[in-house]
């Protein structure tokens, strides 16, 4: 899967089983400097997501039995 | 008719009618008690099919009527039943047609706790045998939220403690409340709505209900039937947080999972981000360990064998090896620092020894990073390149642009 449509859940543990991949030392060269690379496209995407989120309040109000929501105050 | 004169002696001889008599009786009694609280036992209960409730209160030595009208009928948190022990507020009132006098009943409330735990483990074992406790029915709580409903009062302590360990440990998801009232006559309604809007919301990826602590009593409304079966069908992940630790309601039973405290909700459906970015750290840490490790090691195995005597023929193809090798140790380099230049952005605020990590300080050793002056993108092998192509190269101080005149695609 693309890093870029990935959930922040999906890319972590992408990013923990290739830790674990290139720390069995089973794979080759060639191999773990792939996985190195993806290894670290996570680790920003990881990190970015975490990032750029910012904490949002707010509250459901019913209107005319139509849900809407509203900042909170 | 005169056998029982002398008892009259002294009296008035005023002969009232029946119903004037029952009527200054009346008129004594309800001024007398227009409001009054009596404790006893509930016996002969009638639910009539108007919804009036009818019973006596009884004690060892006596029995009073009681009446309890549909309308306050209504904000009885818990079912009235034979052998309950009760406390009621009410007027006496007086049936005149009949000679009697009742108990108008205004207020119920159970004596000692004793009946609302009778009706909690009734509506438990009920609950029980219908399968909404059932573990296989538990849904997952999600490890890494984005939107998170709150069933709660939006004036109470719950929310506040929710909101404020929320935005300690994640500030980075959508809080949304739904606000209810948390006690009281059709507190228990207004809860199981809000689940089912925060379900028909369609964002949310899970919710805690709750509200912080009180008596019994205050928290009945999370021992309602209908709070459970709203819990039961949400496809929202439901994580309850009723009162304090000591507190347990049919609301826990159902949930998802029980949280002992609202604060203790909030820090059950969010990770600690700062615990989440050293992880990344550790990660980037030990693959860039792994992989210099990885580079190193093939390194030595080629001058090894260069330096043995049966490889002097094939000296050309060694040498060709350990050029390969250094490529690759380049590119790794140029990849970290890359990475290491998006890291340093957003680790800031929370690793303080990145510094040492700092691409300027692998810079300054002497590496430069090698870009596509077009796009920006890192050239991390000769290969990407093609003669003609211009090239920008940042140093540790400064940066240059080049045209590239040759390219070795050698590998």
């Amino acid at each position: 899967m693309k890093t870029e449509n990935m959930t922040f859940e999906e890319a972590f543990a992408r990013l923990e089983s290739i830790v674990e991949i290139l720390g069995s030392g089973e794979v080759s060269l060639e191999k773990s400097l792939e996985l190195f690379e993806e290894g670290m496209e996570l680790t920003g995407f990881c990190s970015d997501k975490l990032n750029k989120a910012e904490l949002k309040i707010q509250k459901l109000v019913k209107e005319k039995d139509e849900l809407q929501v509203e900042d909170f105050e | 008719m005169e056998f029982f004169r002398e008892d009259h002696i002294g009296f008035d001889d005023t002969v009232y009618a029946v119903s004037e008599l029952t009527g200054h009786i009346r008129e004594l009694l309800e001024s007398s008690f227009p409001g009054v609280w009596v404790e006893g036992e509930i016996s002969n209960f009638k639910l009539h099919s108007s919804g009036h409730m009818y019973f006596s209160l009884k004690d060892s030595d006596a029995m009073i009527a009681c009446v309890l009208w549909k309308g306050r009928s209504s904000g009885l948190i818990f079912k009235l039943k034979d052998g309950l022990r009760v406390k009621i507020f009410g007027k006496i009132t007086v049936f005149e047609k009949y000679g009697k006098y009742q108990l108008d009943v205004m207020q119920v409330v159970p004596v000692g706790e004793g009946s609302l735990q009778q009706a909690f483990f009734e509506l438990k074992q009920k609950l029980f045998e219908e399968g909404l406790f059932d573990e296989e029915a538990k849904k997952e709580i999600p490890k890494y939220p984005e939107t998170i409903g709150v069933v709660t009062s939006p004036t109470g302590a719950a929310v506040r403690d929710i909101i404020n360990v929320i935005s300690r440990r994640y500030p980075c998801v959508n809080i949304i409340i739904a606000p209810v009232r948390v006690q009281g006559v059709g507190a228990a309604r207004e809860i199981a709505d809000a689940i089912d809007s925060l379900n028909h919301l369609g964002c949310i990826d899970v919710m805690i209900v709750g509200r912080g602590g009180g008596s019994l009593e205050d928290l009945w409304a999370f021992n309602e039937e209908i709070v459970a079966q709203a819990v039961y069908n949400s496809e929202v992940p439901v994580v309850s947080a009723v009162g304090h630790e000591v507190d347990f309601t049919i609301c826990d039973f159902t949930a998802d999972m029980r949280a002992p405290t609202p604060s203790a909700a909030a820090e059950l459906v969010v990770p600690d981000r700062d615990a989440l970015f050293m992880q990344i750290h550790s990660f980037q840490e030990s693959m860039s360990g792994i992989i210099y490790q990885n580079i190193q090691e093939s390194k030595n195995k080629i001058k090894s064998i260069s330096s043995s005597y049966i490889f002097r023929s094939i000296e050309n193809r060694v040498k060709q090896t350990i050029q390969y090798v250094d490529t690759l140790e380049e590119k790794l380099t140029s990849l970290m620092m890359w990475n290491l230049e998006r890291e340093r952005l957003s680790l800031e605020k929370v690793s303080e020894n990145l510094e040492a990590l700092n691409p300027e300080a692998i810079l300054k050793r002497g590496y430069s990073i090698t870009m596509f002056k077009k796009d920006g993108r890192v050239v991390h092998t000769g290969t990407q390149l093609k003669q003609g192509d211009r090239i920008r190269t940042k140093f540790y101080k400064g940066s240059a642009e080049s045209t590239v005149d040759f390219v070795d695609k050698e590998d």
